[in-house]
């Protein structure tokens, strides 16, 4: 199968850094000889060179849907990158010490596109979340315009009250507090359902167009109701924590010191 | 290698994303001819319903790729746009910067990951 090996080469080689190189021990694919190999480390490629100095690596190992364990080997300090298929290979490697094995054990068993995917869609998920309260996005803002009005009065409050956010969410209704628009008592227009960019604030990288989609169907509001819910319960729990110790406080300074 | 999206001649071919790499087909074979490392790379929109990729250290050369609609080209720019490992990497690091100035936490606490080289902010060690 033919690859882009030249922009592959370029990118095991270019200056953008490495997640993880060093030194290891490469057990060879016949002969069980292991070789020394300067390995780097790059996103979800593992290249290796015959030497650190090499300008081109020797090969790559793509770190998809693989599995990252430790050997019982004579060898020292060997782990495993294994492979499921029939006809997919076992790489063993070696370090050089305990720490060693162990930092390079932890950088690839998380250096997938596909784990980098999901911790990048849980992300956003707790941030359109906190954007956009339990009602799931521009759709359940249009749908519910009441909901989204501050308690208080006047739009010009509201970026004071995002800046105050932890000690005003207890207090609040919950759903105002989220709205970061300056124009807080009127509904939010489509324009604001691009989020972010509107405001002028630094560009996000866009959300995936599939998101933006569902964010805007009637059927997305419940679930995603239940979806925030743990976010909201533990933000919440947080601060009534806060607030009931400083009712403790109060309390006691009213009743005076105790004995 | 002699690519097959030369300007001059168009195969057919059928053309899968996955991860960070654009795999291309016969159309019927199951086996990929070759696939694209999308790393360091641009998309452009070339002519209606084409878009090209070419690769930063070689620029002059394009691979092309005529589709079906405006809409299906549109379509793919954008997902190709959006594969590489760099990019996640950046919306990682964006997303995780916003919700810690917001809630004060670092959500990637919860995962145990906070310390990993790769999530870091600023330049990172070569």
């Amino acid at each position: 199968m033919k690859l882009n090996e030249r922009s592959l080469a370029f990118y095991a080689t270019c200056d953008s850094p490495a997640d993880n190189a060093g030194f290891l021990y490469k057990r060879g694919e016949r002969h069980t000889a292991y070789h020394r190999r300067w390995f780097v480390l790059k996103g979800n490629m593992l290249f290796y060179f015959e030497e650190r100095e090499s300008r081109e690596p020797v090969g790559v190992i793509v770190l998809e849907g693989c599995t990252v364990e430790l050997c019982d080997s004579a060898e020292e300090f060997t782990f495993a990158i294994r492979f499921g298929g029939a006809k997919s290979r076992t790489y063993v490697l070696a370090a050089e010490s305990q720490a060693a094995m162990e930092s390079w054990v932890k950088s690839l068993s998380r250096a997938s596109f596909d784990y980098m995917r999901l911790v990048v869609r849980e992300l956003e998920k707790q941030l359109e979340e906190m954007r956009w309260g339990p009602a799931g996005g521009c759709g359940g803002c249009r749908q519910l315009p009441g909901s989204w009005k501050p308690k208080s009065s006047g739009p010009e409050r509201s970026p004071e009250r995002l800046l105050a956010l932890p000690t005003v969410l207890p207090k609040e209704n919950g759903c105002a507090v989220w709205n970061n628009e300056p124009g807080a008592d009127q509904p939010p227009d489509t324009s604001s359902c691009g989020g972010y960019d509107s405001e002028g604030n630094p560009r996000p990288p866009p959300l995936p167009p599939r998101r933006r989609a569902s964010s805007s169907e009637a059927g997305s509001v419940g679930v995603a109701a239940a979806e925030s819910t743990s976010i909201f319960c533990r933000l919440h729990e947080q601060y009534g924590q806060e607030v009931a110790r400083l009712r403790q406080d109060w309390l006691e300074r009213q009743c005076g010191p105790r004995p | 290698f002699s690519t097959p999206f030369s300007f001059a001649v168009l195969k057919k071919r059928l053309v899968k994303l996955v991860v960070n790499f654009l795999f291309y087909f016969r159309t019927d074979e199951a086996e990929p001819i070759g696939a694209l490392l999308l790393e360091q790379c641009r998309i452009i929109k070339e002519e209606e319903n084409v878009f090209s990729i070419s690769f930063i250290e070689e620029p002059e050369r394009k691979y092309c790729f005529e589709c079906d609609s405006e809409e299906q080209c549109q379509e793919w720019i954008e997902a190709l746009k959006r594969a590489s490992y760099e990019f996640m990497r950046r919306s990682l690091i964006f997303y995780r910067n916003e919700i810690q100035k917001m809630t004060g936490k670092d959500p990637l606490e919860q995962y145990g990951i906070s310390e990993e080289a790769r999530f870091q902010l600023g330049t990172r060690k070569q």
